[in-house]
């Protein structure tokens, strides 16, 4: 094990030439390669998208309804006319916007929670352990539906609940791992150093469970990127008129028996979202020498 | 061995005790109580007093509490307020559906998991594995509502195998229900079994890998023999945790399959509670979710103790 402490004072280039490392070994697979393609492709369509729409998202033009692909509306209009692929490539901003922040808080309150837990072990590691396990016994979609439905759908509710609520597996991930470097000596001597239990936390632990955190959270941001879809497929996320590929999806389902383009564009749309934050995730995993596919999805 | 399984029983009825506390003080924090939020607009004067009577909302929480909690023990979940039912006539049917499209993806599931996870784990990289992995991470990934809508699509709707939703009353009887779950029963088996596969695959890698593995094939060990008597015990035996929180993980996905599909189940009641604002029915499916949750992973507790030759000696769990 490396000194902790060297980490921590490397010199900026050094880590970025880490991280160009890490990206280089997930590049050199074909699955992390496509993943990280898909993944880059959707973060710049989803910042440039608004420049080149090429008609409004919400202009419903009652004359133009159900129209089949053809050059002037290449994936087809909706049953209220309004242009599918202005609405597709729109469709992932909010989405990829809200389980990003998700996903960011989630780590932060589940990593850091989790590694105190680890850290003091005891009495208070039994509670907030039981606390978890009885949260992690909720199914997410019953919990989030009810939050949903009495807060309302606005970002602001939307971000912090499912931050919330997929950071609690983190902890215990957080927690696995503080407990694997725990008993190192490295920790032992910092404790010995009468040093305080954050400043272990910040300057022992973290730089040791970091990457076992981090793979656990780009893998959560693909099950929230779902949980949020599902939500907006059951109509408890975005509202309309926003575009949002969940809700193109359920609102375009009944009608696909002769319409089956405004079902078909945001589905890819979604799926290689996911698919691609996945393979990304995955191959961030190995570059870094986990192994995730013996864990569960809780 | 008897502790161990009592200490784990022990440990999932308080996480359920602590469920049953966090649905009722959520339920009870979250603005809006069972009578505002159900009679909406109409809520002031008589309408709401007399809901707030008929529920006994004038009671303390902590009162209220502990007498439905001590009702729930006894199985009464007590009374919804949409349909004016027993909660338990309204949660029977939908149980029973459930648990039979539930039971049919595991049981179709499980062993098909068993099957390609072994075929991809002994042929690594070469091409069974490649297309079964490609296959899998496709159908692990894609939301639930995505594959079934597909699955609709193109099974009901351009091939007209099969009927796309399920139009049936609650109360249906097995052998009505049985041609109408199948498209259901694909739905989430698909996603389950690739969950399943997935693990199954780097558990016997794992164990393909070990010296004692090595050492029999170095002494000659047959290798259909080495597989069958030396790596899949071994392997399977962690797995069977990890599938049953997968399992478990799939209850949510199972509550979207069936909106898709219409199908008269728990999930389907989820939605409907949820949208009339029906709280005690929300509090209920929360608790019974939670029972199957912790029920599940005692199971595998239980099967893991039994299997495993080393933890009936020992005290201690890994």
């Amino acid at each position: 094990m490396e000194n902790s402490k060297n980490i921590f004072n490397e010199n900026p280039k050094s880590s970025l030439a880490k991280v160009l490392d890490i990206i280089t070994t997930m590049a050199s697979k074909p699955s992390g390669f496509i993943g990280l393609a898909i993944l880059i492709f959707h973060v710049i369509l989803a910042i440039s998208s608004p420049w080149f729409a090429p008609y409004d998202y919400k202009a419903i033009n009652p004359s133009l309804m159900l129209n089949a692909p053809s050059s002037e509306f290449w994936f087809g209009t909706d049953s209220l006319g309004r242009d599918v692929f202005t609405r597709t490539i729109l469709g992932g901003r909010t989405a990829l916007t809200i389980t990003f922040f998700g996903s960011i808080i989630a780590l932060l309150w589940g990593g850091l929670l989790g590694i105190f837990c680890g850290l003091v072990g005891g009495r208070i590691d039994d509670i907030v352990m039981r606390i978890v396990d009885a949260f992690l016994s909720i199914p997410w979609i019953l919990a989030m539906l009810l939050i949903v439905s009495l807060l309302g759908t606005t970002t602001e509710v939307l971000i912090p609940a499912l931050g919330f609520f997929y950071g609690k597996g983190i902890v215990r991930v957080a927690r696995a791992a503080t407990h694997d470097v725990i008993a190192k000596d490295f920790i032992v001597s910092a404790k010995a150093r009468g040093h305080s239990n954050l400043s272990i936390i910040w300057n022992e632990i973290l730089p040791n469970v970091r990457d076992a955190i981090l793979v656990e959270g780009a893998m959560r941001w693909s099950w929230m990127l779902l949980g949020f879809s599902s939500l907006s497929f059951l109509g408890f996320g975005v509202s309309p008129p926003t575009p949002d590929w969940g809700l193109m999806i359920s609102n375009a389902r009944g009608l696909m028996s002769f319409a089956w383009w405004a079902v078909i564009a945001p589905i890819v749309g979604l799926s290689s979202l996911i698919i691609g934050i996945n393979l990304t995730a995955d191959a961030f995993a190995k570059a870094l020498g986990i192994d995730r596919s013996t864990k569960a999805p809780v | 061995m008897f502790f161990l399984i009592f200490k784990r029983f022990v440990l999932g009825l308080i996480t359920l005790f602590i469920v049953s506390l966090i649905t009722f003080i959520g339920v009870e924090i979250l603005p809006g109580d069972a009578c505002t939020s159900y009679l909406e607009r109409e809520a002031f004067g008589e309408a709401l007093a007399a809901c707030i009577k008929r529920l006994g909302l004038d009671v303390p929480a902590h009162e209220r509490y502990l007498s439905w909690a001590f009702n729930v023990i006894q199985g009464d979940f007590g009374y919804s307020l949409s349909g004016q039912m027993q909660i338990n006539e309204v949660l029977g049917p939908r149980v029973k559906n459930s648990l039979v499209l539930a039971s049919a993806a595991i049981i179709i599931g499980i062993p098909l998991a068993l099957i390609l996870g072994i075929i991809t784990a002994l042929w690594r990289d070469k091409m069974p594995d490649i297309i079964i992995s490609t296959v899998a991470i496709f159908s692990m990934t894609i939301p639930e509502f995505i594959s079934a809508t597909l699955l609709i699509l193109i099974v009901a709707i351009w091939l007209e195998w099969l009927p796309g939703i399920v139009i049936v009353p609650t109360d249906v009887t097995f052998f009505e229900l049985l041609p109408n779950i199948i498209l259901p029963v694909i739905a989430i088996a698909m996603i389950m079994t690739a969950h399943m596969a997935r693990m199954v695959r780097s558990s016997v890698i794992q164990v393909m890998a070990s010296d004692y593995i090595q050492m029999a094939i170095l002494k000659g060990v047959p290798y259909w023999k080495m597989v069958f008597k030396h790596v899949l015990p071994n392997a399977l035996l962690p797995a069977i945790n990890v599938v049953a929180l997968t399992i478990a993980w799939l209850l949510g996905g199972v509550v979207v399959t069936e909106v898709v599909f219409n199908y008269p189940g728990l999930g389907r009641l989820v939605i409907e509670s949820i949208s009339n604002r029906d709280l005690p029915v929300v509090q209920a499916l929360g608790i019974i979710l939670a029972s199957i949750y912790v029920s599940i992973n005692f199971i595998a507790d239980l099967l893991t103790l039994m299997l495993n030759p080393r933890l009936k000696t020992l005290q201690t769990r890994k």
